[in-house]
Order: structure tokens, then C-alpha cells, then sequence
């Protein structure tokens, strides 16, 4: 089950848009984009239009117990419009081109506006912003073939097949599209990118023992894939036969992606409205936000940087505002939360705009100092269906997987059984000890670019072990 | 609105450049008005696309091919407090081909609805399939299948809720918010009607030829309580199950009304009793229930996940290898028997035919407390030949193979899973009466699970002291941890018919690329001996 709350529904319009640009086919240009944003705006009788396109080709392979499994490619593109009478408005999106279906979209969502109630936050539509362009198209990803990832595939089947002992379930996929936004009042914003992302699990066939390893870039080159069959080796092979440690509060090292699971989820209630209105754990004790306020450990920062080389995301939101660098917590002080431009102008402050980036501060030490320093404490791989269990603190739930191990002395000793946690991320930044060099994810189970470090805390909380390998 | 004629109007849009667009408009007689039990026929352009596909398929070396053109609306109205904030209609349209070439799959996808860019897709899985052979150990096999023939079903819907005006249902939604907010200490309501359609047109190269049509609604909630003194806030959500079903189901939910129940339950969570940590007996109603079917026996007897097929994401299970459960594993009490169906009427998981053309059936998955069944596709109905053998039972597929979307490849997804009565009469009423002491949970809240099914930890939306057969009272702060068959075990009571209710998400995800799908699990109510229960509330 994914969450299923009521946000899905209230940003369900942005998610579609995204999932059509990661589906995608017909790849348009920038300046084929803008003919065909200014192709609908002109087919408007309202008193403003929005336009968003998104299209593209995906491709990918999958495999599991050591066989090919299902394999794809998907193009498709789609066009978005939403029209505006007044405070008036409604979306319609098709992924049909023709002129016939861009004007059936056109005036139904015209027909669609006018039925519905004024909207008392609507803002004026902006015009043309400053974007900075951010390049991240590599032909590596957009020229890779079949055949091709069937020999990416071999990568990781060839050892675990002439091995006795294991069985590799793997996945890769390519992304390259292109996305773009424009409105009647002359608004026009293009990203185009392209994205390899393969992870992999191992598991042995006594059934004790699982490891993963993954690694994404815009750049398929700067994929190690036979490193990541040699990292998702190594982890099922040492995780073989756990033992049972009682569960309690340990000292843990996180792995990047362990940290990038638990930490990232921060960002959906770093919401400026939310706390204003007392529901968010940013509320400060007898109301306001803590906004100025301490609220982690002094080396941690968390900022959104579309342009940053690890990243090379979208430099734009879905209203088409700019993105640049923009801090939310600066050496563990609250600097902001996410602004709306609704919200934004009823406070009177700047929108912070949507961030579609995720990233941590680093420090310099590697993971096996922080085994070293450590006397007694677990390391951690990746985290596994995480759940809120209370929004009032991100008191989140979810369980260690694939690749648990108990340190002793400075030594990896054994592998042990997966455990439950109940922990916040905001617990666990300010117990922190130490901190490694941030590097880019494979993806988290939220989703979205991330590049955080690996972590050392005192004091997280398992509540429970689990069979689970 | 959005109707079949609009779709063949469209559809001739895309077809004239093919020169068929005169086929289609006479086809547009077959349009679905708002109120009707018809299932369309398929409109014969699309059939045509269909076979053009197949045929490039087979003229390429595919040893079997499916294709499948949909057609997917939906439609948002989505408000808080007292003001809309979207509405928002939705529509994709396009061509999944799935080729099996040298026992290698391929899988093509495309919104290019000619003759030529169906064709091309076909052409594609082929190739895909082809180049996988590179990589390919085992061939794929499929259970045999006999064709359906040429047939249609329509799920159960009586009103199509894209006959209904935006006013109206924005009008409902802010009536049963403002009647919400009349609770002391409710200051937010988010509410959004969430509709679905899909026009599914399937054919294979084994002769089956299916047309249908399902319309899916939900209705979603929050209504949050803040302290007055900032100090805490409530929410009460997931007030209401989707369904495979149409506005006349919204119509039948008396929402305004309840809003002012559901309001009122988030004010009393702000007053509750923080739970002490301990070991309870759990009477669980359907609507939280549901969820923990889902979790703890709907996925672990995936049959594809048991084989490690879903190793890399979603998990694998602990049901697993099959033949050391299959009429072995006691997963709970005699009286537990859990049936795997798609025929349910208004449950998400129902459909006439599945995705690679398959009638779905009824089965046994827990009978009589012990395992008996795995969900199955033609390509997994295989590997259990063995035991179906031994039960001189025929090795079929249980229908279980869905996309979620044409530009999704069709896998093995979960049917309705469903918590069977027991032989009696017992109510959610008399289940409380009959305990001495514990917790009864309304709602699914937070929940979470480990990748084999095993550990489990669930929340809820209410939560309510029993003592001495009544609820005395509210707790909050509670969720239970448990161990699957450890948990299923310790079940020692069970409602009977008049108990049973469908509960269900819009949202189960699943595969890599990732799908989601509907599902929905009947239950009745439960009764828990000894859970353990922890207490989640923390400061800031």
C-alpha cells in the first residue's frame, strides 16, 4: 500500500504531470515546446490559459531469480491546460495533439471553469520569469538500445549465475523527456533531461541472507552498474545468518540511502501554511512557527539546488517559478519553510517556490571511521516502507532491509535480524555524531532527487525485530 | 461531459488520418447515456487497431501477443473548508502490446492510435523480446487459456458520475464541510470527490476479444481538530471505502450529514486518553481490518512474490517456497477462510475478464485456517502444477493479471481478498458486549510492513476503550505491533454476514516501473487475544 491520504488527492494534478513526463514519447524542443504552448494559448477564448507539456521515452528491463522477467519501452506526451474566467479556473489534461483534441481539452476545461466557484486563492498568473537553463540530456541514456540493457542486465545475472549460492532480482530504467510550461501572459519555462537509474537485490539461496545496491545519474556513464553488482553481492553474502539482538536504542551508522529514506521526508511538512495554521510539527508551543529557532544539530543544513551537479533537476515549479539554491535549515536553525505564492503574499514574504530537489550537508568522515569509532551500534543499508505514525513530530515507522550488521569494537561482527523503528527524523539530527560525504541516490521510497552523506546517531529507537530477510 | 460518443468523437480525430474515421461515427450510436446496464460492444476502429497489432506481432515471430487499447479518465474536484482548490478531468488514450518471442518477453507502448503506430509498437515488443534473448535463462510458459470469444462486461455502476455537473458535486462536498467544521475545535476539512474511468479493449492471438468498461469512485476526507492552546492536533480520515461503483453511491453515503459525525470524532480525539503500552485483546472493525488482510495475507500469497519475483522492490514472502505451505502452514483458526475473487460487485478487484483474457474464478487462498492457493497468472499457474495436481484440481490461472494503465505492462496483481463470515450472527456490536476488556480500532490509520509479510505495526483513525462488553471510553496514541501468524493465531472470534463490509484504496503499489492498483478486501469484524500495543505519541 503507498500513503493514500488526502494529499495524494490535493497534488494528484502535479503527480499526473509528472508521471506523464516520465512516461513520455515524443521528445519536443524547446522552440517546438513554445509553437506548441503558443498553438493552444491561441486556441483560448478565456481571460487567461495555463499550458503544460510533458513527453517522452522510457525504457527498461527487469529481471528476477536470475531470469529476464519483463521488459518495455513507453512513449507518450501529454498537454495540460487549465483555463481561467475571473478567480475561476479548471484543468484538463489529453494526451491527444491533434488541433481537433488540443480544442476539445481547450474548451472543455473553459466549460469546466466557468461551472466552478470563484477560488478566493487564486493569484494573478505570472509572466515571464528569469530561468536559468540546467543541462541534463546525455545521449548515453537517450541512445541506449535493447540490447543494450539486456547486456546491463547480463551484468548482474552472469555472476549470480555461476554462483551456487544466490539469486538477482534487478531493474533498470531509462528515462528521456522533456517538459515545458508557458501561459497567455507570456510565460514559457523548458527543462529536458534524461535518467539511468538500476538498482538490484541479491539474496542467497539458503534464503538468510538479501543485499542492495543502486546507483542513478542523468549521465548512464557515470552509472557503475558492475559495481553495483558487486556491492549487492558482497551485502547478500555478509548478511547471511542473522542473530537476533534485543531491540532498544542504538548507536547507528546510516548508509546515504538509509539517510536519504528517513531524512527527506522532512520536506513534506516543512510547510509554511500548515504550521501557520497549527497543524505541522514546525508550530511553535502556544502557536507561530519556530522559524529563527535551533531545531537539530548545528552541522546539519538541508537545502533544495536544482543546479547542483549531483542533481540537475527541473529549475522551475509547476507555477513556473524560478528555483534556485534555497535553504531550509542553515547549521540546524530554521531559516524557512515552503512558501505558496497565496500564502506567501498573505504573509508578506517571497514564495520559496516547490523545491524539486533534496539535499543534506556533509562532513568528511567515511563510513568505515565511523565503524571504527564505534563501540557497540548497528549499520544500517536502506529503510523500508516508512509510515507516518504522528504528524505532530514526523514520528514515522518502518523496518532495516537488506543488510543489517552489528558493530563491535570497531568491527563489523555479524550480521543480524532486520528490526522496526519508531523514530523522527528530527530526533535523530540532533543526536547526531558524525558525517560523511553527501552523494546522490537511487531513488527513495518517496521518490525525487536526493544527495545526503552517511550518518552516525546516538539513540535511535528500534521497537521490534522482524523475520523478515 | 465525457461520454462514449465524446471518446469515438475523439477517437475519430485520431483515426482520420487513417482514413477510418467514417467507421467510427456510425459506431457512436452505441454511446453510454448517464443511467444504464449495457456494456458497450467495441467500437470497430479500435478492434481493427487491435488486430493490425497482433498481426505485426506474429509476422515478427511473436509466439503469443496481446494488445490492449484503453482509454483512461478521471476526474478531481478537490476542496477545504469553504473553497475549491481543483478541479481537474484527465484523459489518456493509447495502444500496450506484450509479444513473447523465443519464451522472452517484450513489451511495446504508444499513444499513436494508427494503423501504422500500432504496428510500430507491436514491432517494438518484438524487438525487445528478441534482444532479451541475450539475457534469457528459463523460457516463459503459459497455462493454456481457451479463447472467450468476443464478448463484453461492465462493472456496477448505475450513474456515470461524468453525467453529473461540477456544481453539483462541489455543492455537496462544501455543504458536508461546513457541516464538519460545526464541531468544537475543527478548523481544516480537505475533501475531494475522486473518479475513474477506463475503456479497456483487449484481444489476443489466442482469439479472445474483449471489450469493457469500469467506473470507480472515492470520496476523500480530513477533518482536523486544533487545541485551542496550539499544543495538538487531530485528524479523522478515510471516512468512507472506493468503490467500483457511480454517483449513485455518492448519493447513498448521507455525507453531509456524516461529516458532522466524522467532525465531531476529530474534536474527541484532541480530548482521549493517551494509551499505556501493554498487551490487549483488539475487537477490529472491517473498515481497519481490511488493510491488515492486505498487508499480512493479500501480498505474501502473491504467487510472484513467493517465487522472488518482486525480490528488488515491493518484497518477497514468507509463504514461500510454496510446497512447503501449500495444505501444511496453519496461518490461523479453523474457522479462518480467505477467497480470492475478481466477482464481487462495487469491489475494486472485480472484472469479467482479467488482462491476458483470462475468466477469473473463485478460490480458497486460507481454507479452514491452513494455506491452500496463490494468486496466479498464466505465466505463474505453472509452477503450482504439482499441487493442483495432488488436489485433482485443473492448473488454471485465477485471473489475477492487471495493468494499470495501457502504457503498463499487464503482471500479477491481488483480486478482491476477503475475510470469509463465520457460521453465525454475530455483529460489531456483539463483539464488543462479548469483551471483558481491550481495545476496539475503527479506521485504518498509519501502517507498515517488512518486505516478507512478517512484522507489522498498524494505527487507526478511533480507537475506543472496552470494559466489560462496553466502550467506556476514547484512547489515542495507539498502535499494535505484531508477528503475521503469530497475529492470525491468536484470532478467537469472528463476525458473521450481517458483520461483513468491502473497504478498500485507490492506492497499492507495486512492480518496477511502479503501478497502483485498486483493491479492495471484505472482512468481517475480529477479535484479538493479547496484541502487543505501544504508545506513539511523542513531543517536539
Amino acid at each position: 500500500m503507498r500513503r493514500s491520504n488526502i494529499t495524494e488527492v490535493l497534488s494528484a494534478p502535479n503527480r499526473l504531470l509528472e508521471s506523464a513526463a516520465a512516461q513520455s514519447g515524443a521528445i519536443l524542443s524547446r522552440e517546438e515546446a513554445q509553437a506548441l504552448i503558443q498553438r493552444v494559448v491561441a486556441m483560448s477564448k478565456a481571460d487567461g490559459i495555463d499550458v503544460q507539456i510533458g513527453g517522452g521515452y522510457s525504457s527498461n528491463v527487469r529481471f528476477a531469480d536470475n531470469q529476464m522477467s519483463t521488459a518495455g519501452a513507453i512513449t507518450d506526451f501529454n498537454v495540460a491546460v487549465q483555463s481561467w474566467f475571473g478567480n475561476k479556473h479548471a484543468v484538463v489534461q489529453t494526451n491527444e495533439i491533434s488541433d481537433a483534441a488540443l480544442r476539445a481539452a481547450v474548451d472543455k476545461s473553459e466549460r469546466l471553469a466557468k461551472l466552478a466557484p470563484d477560488d478566493p486563492e487564486a493569484m494573478p498568473m505570472l509572466g515571464q520569469q528569469a530561468h536559468r537553463q540546467v543541462d541534463a540530456w546525455f545521449p548515453s541514456v537517450a541512445s541506449m538500445t535493447a540490447e543494450d540493457r539486456a547486456r546491463i542486465a547480463l551484468t548482474a545475472l552472469e555472476p549470480a549465475r555461476g554462483a551456487p549460492d544466490l539469486r538477482a532480482a534487478g531493474f533498470l530504467i531509462n528515462n528521456a523527456g522533456a517538459t515545458a510550461l508557458g501561459n497567455s501572459k507570456g510565460l514559457f519555462a523548458y527543462h529536458r533531461a534524461t535518467n539511468a537509474n538500476f538498482t538490484l537485490t541479491v539474496r542467497t539461496t539458503d534464503g538468510t541472507g538479501s543485499g542492495w545496491a543502486g546507483a542513478e545519474h542523468n549521465d548512464a556513464a557515470k552509472v557503475d552498474f558492475a559495481g553495483v553488482s558487486r556491492r549487492a553481492i558482497e551485502k547478500a553474502r555478509l548478511s547471511r545468518n542473522p542473530v537476533a539482538v534485543e531491540p532498544g536504542r542504538y548507536t547507528v551508522i546510516f548508509e546515504p540511502q538509509a539517510v536519504g529514506d528517513i531524512c527527506q521526508l522532512i520536506g513534506f511538512y516543512a510547510n509554511a501554511r500548515a504550521t501557520d495554521e497549527g497543524r505541522s510539527p514546525f508550530v511553535k508551543q502556544g502557536g507561530g512557527s519556530k522559524i529563527g529557532e535551533k531545531i537539530m544539530d548545528e552541522r546539519i543544513s538541508i537545502y533544495a539546488d536544482p543546479f547542483d551537479p549531483n542533481i540537475l533537476a527541473q529549475p522551475f515549479d509547476g507555477d513556473g517559478l524560478p528555483l534556485g539554491r534555497q535553504v531550509f535549515i542553515e547549521n540546524g536553525t530554521l531559516k524557512t519553510l515552503y512558501y505558496s505564492r497565496f500564502w506567501a503574499q498573505k504573509k508578506g514574504v517571497q514564495p520559496t517556490g516547490a523545491p524539486t530537489s533534496f539535499l543534506m550537508s556533509g562532513g568528511t568522515a567515511s563510513v568505515d571511521e565511523m565503524i571504527r569509532s564505534t563501540e557497540r551500534g548497528i549499520l544500517v543499508t536502506r529503510l523500508w516502507y516508512l509510515r507516518e505514525v504522528d504528524p505532530r513530530t514526523i514520528l514515522y515507522t518502518g523496518l532495516t532491509r537488506d543488510g543489517t550488521f552489528l558493530v563491535e569494537n570497531g568491527k563489523v561482527t555479524k550480521a543480524v535480524k532486520n528490526f522496526r523503528f519508531n523514530d523522527s527524523p528530527l530526533f535523530m539530527l540532533n543526536n547526531l555524531e558524525m558525517m560523511g560525504r553527501p552523494v546522490r541516490l537511487a531513488g527513495t521510497e518517496a521518490g525525487g532527487a536526493v544527495v545526503v552523506p552517511p550518518l552516525k546517531v546516538r539513540d535511535f529507537n528500534f521497537t521490534s525485530l522482524s523475520d523478515a530477510v | 461531459m465525457s461520454t462514449r460518443r465524446d471518446f469515438l468523437k475523439q477517437g475519430g480525430a485520431v483515426a482520420g488520418t487513417l482514413a477510418l474515421g467514417g467507421a467510427l461515427h456510425t459506431a457512436g450510436a452505441s454511446a453510454v447515456p448517464g443511467v444504464s446496464s449495457q456494456a458497450p460492444a467495441m467500437d470497430a476502429v479500435i478492434r481493427e487497431l487491435l488486430m493490425e497489432s497482433l498481426n505485426a506481432a506474429k509476422s515478427g515471430g511473436a509466439s503469443y501477443a496481446d494488445a490492449r487499447i484503453g482509454r483512461y479518465l478521471q476526474n478531481f474536484v478537490v476542496t477545504r473548508e469553504q473553497q475549491i482548490t481543483n478541479v481537474v478531468d484527465t484523459d489518456s488514450i493509447g495502444i500496450g502490446v506484450r509479444a513473447l518471442v523465443n519464451g522472452a518477453w517484450g513489451f511495446a507502448a504508444s499513444r499513436d492510435l494508427t494503423k501504422a503506430g500500432v504496428a510500430a509498437a507491436a514491432r517494438e515488443a518484438v524487438a525487445i523480446a528478441r534482444a532479451n534473448g541475450i539475457a534469457k535463462d528459463r523460457s516463459v510458459q503459459l497455462a493454456p487459456a481457451p479463447s472467450v470469444g468476443d464478448v463484453t462486461w461492465r462493472s456496477a455502476y448505475e450513474v456515470d458520475p461524468w453525467t453529473i455537473p461540477i456544481e453539483e458535486k462541489a455543492d455537496l462536498l462544501l455543504r458536508a464541510n461546513a457541516e464538519g467544521m460545526k464541531a468544537a475545535n475543527v478548523k481544516f476539512v480537505f475533501a475531494g470527490f475522486f473518479f475513474r474511468k477506463m475503456e479497456r479493449n483487449y484481444a489476443n492471438t489466442d482469439g479472445s476479444v474483449i471489450a469493457q468498461t469500469v467506473i470507480q469512485s472515492a470520496v476523500q476526507q480530513q477533518f482536523t481538530a486544533v487545541s485551542p492552546d496550539f499544543s495538538d492536533f487531530q485528524n479523522r480520515g478515510n471516512t468512507l471505502p472506493p468503490v467500483a461503483r457511480g454517483w449513485e453511491w455518492v448519493r447513498q453515503q448521507d455525507l453531509v450529514n456524516n461529516s458532522r459525525r466524522w467532525g465531531e470524532e476529530a474534536s474527541e480525539k484532541l480530548k482521549a486518553k493517551p494509551v499505556e503500552v501493554g498487551r490487549y485483546n483488539l475487537v477490529l472493525h472491517p473498515s481497519h481490518l481490511w488493510l491488515t488482510i492486505h498487508e499480512s495475507i493479500a501480498h505474501p500469497t502473491e504467487l510472484d512474490r513467493a517465487m522472488g519475483y518482486e525480490a528488488n522492490y515491493a518484497g518477497t514472502s514468507f509463504v514461500a517456497p510454496p510446497e512447503q505451505f501449500l495444505g501444511k502452514f496453519r496461518y490461523g483458526p479453523d474457522f479462518m477462510n480467505v477467497q480470492g475473487d475478481r466477482s464481487q460487485p462495487g469491489a475494486l478487484g472485480t472484472i469479467g475478464y482479467d488482462d491476458e483474457g483470462v475468466a477469473p474464478d473463485e478460490f480458497l487462498i486460507i481454507r479452514n485456517g491452513v494455506v491452500n492457493d496463490y494468486q496466479t497468472t498464466r505465466e505463474q499457474a505453472p509452477w503450482l502444477d504439482a499441487w493442483y495436481k495432488s488436489q485433482g484440481r485443473p492448473t488454471r490461472s485465477h485471473g489475477c493479471s492487471y495493468a494499470d494503465n495501457w502504457s503498463s505492462v499487464q503482471f500479477q496483481r491481488m483480486p478482491n481478498v476477503s475475510l470469509l463470515p463465520g457460521d453465525n450472527d454475530r455483529t460489531w456490536d456483539d463483539m464488543i458486549a462479548a469483551t471483558d476488556s481491550g481495545i476496539a480500532i475503527v479506521g485504518d490509520g498509519s501502517f507498515s510492513i517488512d518486505q516478507q509479510r512478517y512484522n507489522a505495526q498498524f494505527g487507526g483513525q478511533l480507537f475506543y476503550e472496552v470494559k466489560g462488553g462496553k466502550i467506556t471510553g476514547m484512547l489515542k496514541d495507539v498502535a499494535y505491533q505484531m508477528r503475521t501468524p503469530d497475529f492470525w493465531n491468536a484470532m478467537d472470534m469472528i463476525g458473521g454476514r450481517r458483520g461483513y463490509e468491502v473497504w478498500g484504496s485507490f492506492f497499492d503499489g507495486k512492480g518496477q516501473p511502479g503501478q497502483v492498483n485498486a483493491v479492495s478486501h471484505g472482512s468481517v469484524p475480529a477479535r484479538f487475544r493479547n496484541i502487543n500495543v505501544i504508545n506513539t505519541g511523542r513531543k517536539a
